[in-house]
């Protein structure tokens, strides 16, 4: 049954969460995104679905107690902002490099260091570039809404159970602060499921399961090397998920991602309305990137114009994509900063098409 | 000929169930591996092979989970404590336990340690003490005592520039989540069958929910000591026992 509520973005997660059958939470609180363990501590989920929720000492007990529910093929759950996630990486390349499935929600704040509790996107390279020591990839949600919040809670857990990798919704603190409808879908069991990598006791006539992220020999650790990348050319072949807007006859192509893009939007149809052509890709996976689509609009525009709230991290892949064809700018608001579609407009215009 | 004596009305001694059937890497001499036999003993006696879970450090031990015949995780290291937390919390009909080293336990997992204890977290925490980090060479240890030598404290530990080796077991036996705390070794029969009662005790705690359970076992290490293994338990009698000394730190009241 349909159900509408009006929800702010951290409370309607961790709704998705309990309703999408997660077995466990672990978490430690940091702004902007305590409601969420807060609002499962409310809930009392134990008793509503059996969801186990623990506050952790830390970011990094947090994420490794992730690591031991993962093991046993549990779907488990942490969330936090730029700071505990940078404490979170070890755990993630631990996760990644054992291949066990979880999910990560990053409600970004702005750094470095301590930063601001306010809204930025400066962790797209820590989340989209592994983050972590070794070479591995989280796949990477990023919503622009609440309801799109919702609907990649349960996305990511396919994914990281499809292709047992962790999963990172990477928001921030706008859209986990801001209250919004949403369509919240119905209760989902929790899964019985028993998985045969998963450790939760030797069965009689098998092999013991071992998880691990060791291989000593360097022949063998190459080979599970091979293996993630395998893992991610398919990751990369099967889920790059965009929203286009105006591209059929574009001229100039604006990308944002995230709750960025919705402003970004704006300053597209104010754009339009002064009879600039302009497009726009915005990406709703990080990682895999929609590379494709962006190099094929770059035969079709005159540039490409990116807007984040970060000091251009995106714009590095859009300049991989873009692969030199048509010279590609980028505007970005620091530090807790929101740009109005105004100033991206000033910016289009400075850029592109001249004083 | 002579008679074939090997049938099973002669057998005395046998390998443990949950053991494998894979070669120690351990150093000739080193205690890690009776200490793994004690376990595994402990776990066959109470016929708990199918529903125990260990976690694996990293330290010399890090490749327990070849030689333990059950379900094995490797953590990060001294994240041993919060990824049996995970597993317990979401599989509590199961027994857990972690098998960490000193410098895994009580420097870089220390919060983790007295975390779990104070959560009282129904975990059975191995600890195996030898005052020194043995797989990165022999490098000074959370416990290695005062005036001892290694790599890293070549003229021996100075407490007043590299603090004072912590007797870990004693701090976690003060918080109330702690259920049981001992210390042991396995350096000779009688003491290894000690250790392997201890095992059994925690097990049979954690299948009632009292609580964490830390069993230290102190330990050798002759080839960071720069000892024979006869040396080394010499040494440690005389040098490592009176610091640390056996013997239950907290039980049951």
């Amino acid at each position: 049954m349909k159900e509408l509520r009006l929800m702010k973005g951290n409370e309607a997660l961790e709704e998705a969460a309990i309703r999408a059958g997660v077995d466990a939470y672990f978490g430690y609180p940091i702004t902007p995104q305590s409601e969420i363990i807060e609002y499962l501590m409310a809930e009392d989920t134990e008793k509503r679905t059996g969801m186990v929720v623990l506050q952790a000492e830390s970011e990094v007990a947090a994420i490794n107690m992730i690591y031991g529910a993962a093991g046993c093929g549990k779907k488990a759950l942490t969330s936090s902002s730029g700071p505990g996630i940078s404490l979170k990486q070890e755990g993630l390349s631990y996760i990644a490099g054992a291949e066990l499935p979880c999910v990560v929600v990053n409600i970004v704040r702005g750094g470095p260091g301590l930063g601001t509790i306010q809204p930025s996107q400066s962790d797209y390279l820590q989340s989209v570039k592994g983050g972590g020591h070794g070479d591995y990839k989280l796949i990477v949600l990023a919503p622009a809404t609440v309801q799109e919040t919702v609907d990649y809670v349960k996305l990511a857990f396919e994914l990281a159970f499809k292709y047992r990798n962790p999963v990172m919704i990477l928001s921030d603190g706008i859209i986990g602060q801001m209250m919004e409808k949403v369509e919240l879908f119905e209760q989902m069991p929790r899964s019985t499921k028993e998985y045969e990598w998963a450790t939760t006791g030797k069965k009689p006539g098998k092999d013991h399961v071992i998880v691990t992220s060791l291989q000593l020999k360097p022949e063998e650790q190459e080979e599970v090397n091979l293996r993630l990348q395998a893992k991610y050319r398919e990751v990369e072949k099967n889920e790059v998920m965009y929203e286009a807007y105006n591209i059929d006859d574009a001229e100039y192509l604006f990308v944002s991602f995230g709750s960025c893009a919705r402003i970004t939007q704006k300053a597209m149809e104010m754009a339009r309305e002064k009879g600039y052509k302009v497009g726009q890709i915005r990406p709703q996976t990080l990682y895999p990137y929609p590379a494709e689509i962006i190099n094929k609009l770059a035969d079709q525009v005159k540039g490409v114009f990116t807007v984040e709230m970060n000091d251009g991290q995106m714009v590095e892949d859009v300049r991989l994509a873009v692969n030199g064809k048509v010279p590609v700018e980028h505007y970005g608001r620091f530090g807790g900063m929101i740009p109005s579609p105004d100033e991206i407009l000033n910016a289009f215009e400075q850029k592109f098409i001249g004083g | 000929m002579a008679e074939n004596l090997i049938k099973p009305e002669n057998l005395v001694y046998e390998k443990s169930k949950s053991m494998t059937e894979r070669e120690l890497h351990y150093c000739p001499g080193c205690g890690h591996g009776t200490a793994h036999r004690m376990l595994a003993e402990a776990i066959d006696d109470l016929d708990i092979q199918g529903e125990t879970i260990g976690i694996a450090p990293v330290g010399c031990s890090v490749l327990a989970y070849y030689y333990f015949d059950v379900d094995m995780l490797e953590a990060a290291h001294g994240r041993a404590p919060a990824v049996a937390t995970g597993i317990k919390r979401v599989l509590p009909e199961k027994y857990v336990f972690t098998y960490q080293g000193d410098g895994d336990l009580a420097a870089i997992g220390t919060a983790e340690t007295i975390h779990a204890c104070n959560r009282g977290e129904n975990i059975l925490i191995v600890f195996i003490n030898n005052g020194i980090y043995g797989m990165t060479g022999g490098q000074m240890a959370p416990t290695t005592l005062e005036n001892m030598k290694s790599t890293t404290s070549p003229r021996g530990r100075d407490i007043k520039t590299m603090g004072n080796p912590l007797k870990i077991s004693e701090l976690v036996a003060e918080l109330p989540g702690t259920y049981y705390a001992t210390r042991h070794s396995v350096h000779t029969p009688a003491n290894a069958r000690k250790t392997k009662r201890a095992f059994k005790k925690a097990l049979e705690y954690q299948k009632e929910n009292k609580g964490t359970c830390l069993v230290e076992v102190v330990s050798n290490c002759p080839s960071n000591w720069k000892m024979t293994p006869a040396e080394s338990n010499k040494w440690m009698e005389e040098n490592m026992f009176p610091f640390y000394p056996l013997g239950d730190i907290k039980t049951p009241k």
